[in-house]
């Protein structure tokens, strides 16, 4: 994977004390990238694609990002139409506000970060079918209802539906993936899915290479 | 719709893979990055890691490797053992496990979940409940007891109370043992199984006692499981994953394809 010129494409991921990195980071590498981890705004660099994981809940996590300085940094980022990725936590952060906690969130996409609603069980742990509504290159080479591990109780909630990429089913139906220009969200852990989840993160950053 | 997982556990001493019986005459199986690596290739759709070192001074060995496992198998992993503290939690996860299991701890210092799951978030704590079968009595109306230590100590709790606990606690996923069956092959205890994930919100693991397919298919028709967890059928190559995959399936439950497979059907 990656490019076969040989160059890796500088990828920054966010630390902002959210958990395991590690993997996120692995996956990265895998595909080609040239990881730096930023503990704050400073360390974000000039990278083709800046990516912001993580789990569990909105309110210390934006308290978190608010002291690294990365409220601002990630807002400009996403302004100028750069190439994005939020994972989970990282994606539930995109929109207004969570239900979760009342958090205020970075509200680049318009919408509410919901609990999920008839679920069987809670949190929804396990493989689920990300069922795509509409294609896009970072799903190339994936099934239109490929299967990917998911860990949450929350999911956002968009206003604007055209922003909607994959659905997923557990009791309602939920926004699993979405994309608006450069920004990429996923609900799913792509770096705990195994070969589509690498294949996956592969596509954005070869994506990103190549903006 | 959400899958029914299938996941191998690994039992792990000073950083390598072992096995025997209820903790006893351990002989070596190899390096866990590498099964654990082997697994996910399989179709496991997790791993778990059982640390039963003895000493202390296993808590580096351990940090290692699940760092180097986090670097080749990219499914999600589990620590259980060893975990005393929130900063023990910490350090798990920071070296790339992704949710760790508390079994004993919870019983002795039950605000362990609460504090663990207030700092990580409740998707990364299981709480693994060890339990048998045992007369009803009135502080055990279920007749299910926890068990600690191994499954050496009974530690007077009703197990399916102790569920209701932990999941108000924090608990995001429960790894329910059944020490009478653990190690006998004599299938799961669906009943102590059912009696739990009927009455808790959080997906419910079973394990203790596979012997074949048609006790993961039991443990998850009769006893309302989420995922089924085994070690030993897998380790001795008796069952490999993708078998037991292919009986849930044909037996109507869903479950993720094997790597692979779809491509090559």
């Amino acid at each position: 994977m990656g490019d076969p010129s040989g160059a890796r494409v500088p990828v920054t991921v966010v630390d902002y004390g959210a958990g395991n990195l590690v993997s996120i980071e692995q996956a990265l590498v895998a595909a080609g990238a040239d990881v730096r981890r930023a503990a704050d705004a400073s360390q974000i660099g000039d990278p083709a694609l800046l990516v912001v994981p993580g789990v569990g809940a909105s309110a210390p996590a934006m308290d978190r990002l608010r002291a690294g300085g990365f409220v601002p940094a990630i807002l400009d980022w996403i302004a100028a139409d750069r190439p994005f990725l939020g994972i989970c936590l990282g994606l539930q952060l995109l929109f207004e506000r969570s239900d979760e906690d009342g958090a205020q969130t970075l509200g680049v996409l318009r919408g509410r970060t919901v609990r999920l609603e008839d679920a069987p069980t809670l949190p929804h742990i396990g493989w689920n079918q990300v069922e795509r509504v509409r294609e896009h290159p970072a799903f190339n080479g994936i099934a239109p209802d490929a299967d990917f591990y998911f860990v949450h109780s929350y999911a956002g909630a968009p206003v604007d539906r055209d922003v909607v990429l994959a659905e997923t089913q557990h009791g309602a139906r939920f926004t699993a993936a979405v994309a608006r220009g450069s920004l990429l969200g996923v609900q799913f852990h792509p770096e705990r899915s195994g070969d589509d989840g690498l294949r996956l993160v592969a596509n954005v950053v070869r994506l990103a290479g190549a903006a | 719709m959400l899958r029914r997982r299938v996941i191998p556990c690994l039992d792990v001493a000073n950083g390598r893979v072992v096995k025997g019986t209820r903790f006893v005459d351990l002989v070596d199986e190899g390096d866990p990055p590498e099964l654990a690596e082997r697994y996910a290739r399989e179709g496991a759709d997790e791993i778990v890691y059982l640390d039963i070192s003895a000493a202390p001074e296993g808590r580096g060995t351990l940090l290692d490797i699940v760092e180097r496992t986090a670097r080749r198998a990219f499914i999600p992993l589990t620590v259980g053992g060893g975990v005393r503290s929130v900063e023990d939690m910490r350090d798990v996860l920071r070296a790339g496990a992704d949710k760790v299991g508390l079994n004993t701890r919870a019983v002795e210092d039950p605000e362990l979940v609460r504090r663990c799951a207030a700092r990580f978030g409740s998707q990364a704590v299981v709480v693994a409940i060890d339990a048998r079968r045992v007369t009803p009595t009135v502080t055990i109306p279920s007749g299910f007891e926890v068990v600690v230590k191994g499954g050496r100590e009974p530690a007077g709790l009703d197990a399916v109370a102790w569920a209701l606990r932990v999941v108000d606690l924090g608990a995001g996923e429960l790894l329910v043992t059944s020490i009478d069956r653990d190690g006998t092959k004599t299938g799961f205890d669906t009943q102590q199984l059912r009696a739990i994930s009927d009455i808790v919100p959080v997906p419910v693991i079973a394990s203790g006692g596979a012997a074949g397919p048609d006790d993961f298919i039991a443990a998850v028709r009769d006893g309302g499981a989420d995922a089924v967890l085994a070690a030993s059928i897998f380790h001795r190559r008796e069952w490999s994953i993708a078998a037991v995959k292919a009986a849930m399936a044909a037996a109507g439950l869903p479950v993720r394809a094997v790597p692979g497979a779809w491509e090559a059907a």
